[in-house]
């Protein structure tokens, strides 16, 4: 037991943690709602986590480096907005081209943030809640009062999010739920085995001593808010091929809803530590809980913001108490040690 | 530090007179006094909630569950009212009550289990609004006492209305509190090292709470005042009011990261922001541009100043 909890470590743990978590919760309603299981609950969920995971892990990365990004919402309104009529006006216009525009598109929300973030040196959370208004208004005035409608888009947009990729257990793997699943564990992977990504963690754990390691904290900052930008900006594409009708206010409030599946999901908010693979499952128990309540008779589903809030506090106490209690167990464990190791010296 | 903050109020003070003046010129309505109390009372619940808010920031910390707390208690008080019987007096003094409360639910976690304000206010944030969903679900909750709407609609002392005599008032004692007693010397040492005011017998948990109580109350207040205002209450009473708050108060010159701030800043950036929107208002700009320029100004009243501090630097050097 001991060993097992050593080798997995306190991120490892946490993760764990969540996933029992989220296996109760779907016990739990299972018992309380009829029929509660079945392929049609995992398609739902999915769906919508498809787009949560991609915008919790674009802002996991720029929380990583101590900052903090709420112009995500308006990002992908934007994207999603600007792809639509791009696509409406050229419909016979390559998949991976609109992919590559998507991103490209984020990316440039995201460039303005992380220069006036790194380089002009003003605080994330000022310049973002400014942007968040600024690319918002931004969009009302390109918009011209228009929306995009469904119907102009092509369909093999609108169907790819439904488009189901393979079956494990009768549970339908859908295009939209794939993809997503398919960038969060590629960002992982960088963020655990590349060099220029680990650097994320150094920046945030402690930008002085990251600047006196040679690490450029200011570009390290400044490309979290890139691909940040660029994960909003897929994230967008994701929300024009599943909900089709795009307005103005298309994506408002996903600033706050990807800060809470992010810290729901242990992605520390002073920055330093936490995964993609923890937002993920944050996005994933937000989700289940919000699916969940609609269909639970017993409470109205008016209680799914409170709860919600609740959940958000709960986990995070949850996490510092343990974490605390963790790092004074192995800081004990520590000094028994070195205190039998004096003892046996001393005996010697 | 002082002389920055100064002359970052001086800046704001030309910036306004400009602003006026612009405004005047647009519109020979502008200068009446009826525009202004207007201007004034469409804003008042956020420009009262932005007085306490200048405390928690200058402290170091940050309260994103004012416009929930506001939605919260304008809720609870329309349902009491009208579903539930309560005479209004009572129902004031119970929606409050609950902002005290709720105050010191977000300082409960934030002293006592240490948890960063922005994690727990952010889940206050989604979880007040929810409480006030619960209670109205999806209904719209009108028809409260005369009295209570005449107090949010008609002026108490000749035009002034009572919100805006009780905006002056706090605004007045909240000036001397931040400016001339301890409680207010404390607020600033707190925000700009925590620990040297632990070290000087501080007892910085107790004096956190205590504005975290504060700020719950007063939006409950103002939550209140916009029931009246409007005569009506839904479950999405001053949502999103949480971003313009923050955004007068940094635009008034209190730094993000504590310590420095004063409320004439606070209130030089509120007229800044009113006449602003005002003034677009004339030239019939939309609301969502309007929020894009304030946008805009918050950028630049952090940049601004560095720019001239950076140049000064230089100069000494």
């Amino acid at each position: 037991m001991t060993g097992l909890f050593n080798r997995l470590g306190p991120q490892g743990l946490r993760l764990l943690a969540l996933l029992a978590v989220i296996l109760l919760l779907l016990a739990f309603f299972a018992s309380q709602i009829d029929g509660y299981l079945n392929a049609r609950l995992f398609s739902r969920i999915s769906g919508s986590v498809a787009i949560m995971a991609l915008i919790a892990t674009a802002q996991t990365l720029v929380i990583l480096t101590r900052n903090i990004d709420l112009s995500i919402g308006s990002v992908v309104g934007f994207t999603a907005f600007a792809a639509g009529s791009l696509v409406s006006a050229n419909p016979e216009m390559s998949a991976l081209l609109l992919v590559l525009f998507c991103c490209c598109f984020g990316a440039c929300f995201g460039a303005v943030n992380g220069l006036i973030v790194a380089y002009g040196r003003v605080p994330s959370i000022i310049v973002t809640l400014a942007t968040m208004a600024i690319f918002r208004s931004l969009l009302v005035e390109y918009s011209d009062g228009k929306s995009i409608t469904t119907n102009t888009l092509p369909a093999w947009l609108t169907e790819f999010p439904n488009m189901p990729v393979f079956t494990i257990f009768g549970l339908e793997f859908r295009a939209a739920f794939v993809t997503a699943l398919i960038v969060v564990f590629a960002v992982h992977l960088a963020l655990t085995r590349l060099r220029p990504m680990r650097q994320f963690f150094a920046v945030g754990s402690n930008p002085e001593a990251a600047e006196m390691a040679g690490i450029d904290a200011r570009r390290v900052v400044f490309s979290a808010f890139v691909l940040s930008g660029a994960l909003a900006g897929l994230a967008g594409l994701m929300f024009l091929a599943r909900f089709g009708n795009i307005t103005v206010v298309a994506g408002l409030g996903f600033e706050l809803k990807s800060v809470a599946a992010a810290v729901v999901g242990g992605v520390n908010i002073f920055g330093g530590s936490g995964s993609v693979i923890g937002a993920l499952l944050g996005a994933v128990l937000v989700d289940v809980i919000d699916t969940s309540l609609v269909r639970w008779a017993i409470v109205s589903e008016f209680w799914r913001e409170a709860v919600l809030g609740a959940l958000i506090l709960l986990s995070v106490t949850t996490d510092t108490l343990f974490t605390r209690r963790l790092f004074a167990w192995r800081a004990a464990r520590a000094h028994a040690r070195r205190d039998a190791a004096l003892a046996r010296e001393a005996r010697s | 530090m002082t002389a920055r903050l100064k002359s970052w109020e001086g800046f704001l003070l030309l910036s306004l007179l400009v602003i006026i003046g612009v405004n005047a010129s647009l519109s020979p309505e502008f200068l009446t006094l009826g525009n202004q109390i207007n201007l004034f009372q469409l804003s008042i619940e956020k420009v009262i909630v932005a007085l306490v808010m200048t405390f928690i920031i200058i402290n170091g910390e940050i309260d994103l569950s004012v416009g929930s707390m506001m939605g919260l208690a304008a809720c609870a008080f329309g349902w009491m009212v009208k579903e539930q019987g309560v005479a209004a007096p009572a129902a004031i003094a119970m929606a409050l009550g609950i902002g005290v409360l709720g105050g010191a639910l977000n300082g409960w976690f934030i002293t006592r289990v240490g948890l960063p304000s922005l994690v727990v206010t952010l889940a206050t944030l989604i979880g007040f609004r929810g409480l006030a969903r619960v209670l109205v679900e999806d209904r719209g909750l009108t028809d409260f006492p005369e009295w209570f709407d005449a107090l949010g609609q008609q002026g108490l002392i000749g035009p002034l209305p009572f919100a805006l005599i009780a905006f002056a008032v706090l605004f007045g004692v909240l000036h001397i509190v931040l400016e001339r007693s301890g409680f207010g010397r404390k607020t600033q040492v707190i925000g700009t090292n925590r620990e040297v005011a632990e070290f000087a017998g501080i007892d910085t948990n107790r004096h956190k709470m205590i504005l975290f109580i504060a700020s719950g109350t007063i939006a409950a207040f103002a939550g209140l005042l916009y029931a009246a205002r409007v005569g009506a209450v839904r479950g999405d009473v001053a949502n999103g009011f949480e971003l313009d708050i923050i955004t007068i108060v940094l635009l008034g010159g209190v730094s993000i990261f504590g310590g420095t701030g004063s409320l004439t800043g606070t209130l030089l950036a509120i007229l800044i922001v009113l006449n602003i929107r005002n003034g677009m208002a004339l030239l019939n700009i939309t609301g969502h541009i309007q929020t894009g320029v304030i946008g805009l100004l918050l950028i630049a009243s952090v940049i601004v100043p560095r720019l001239r501090l950076g140049f000064a630097g230089k100069k000494a050097a």
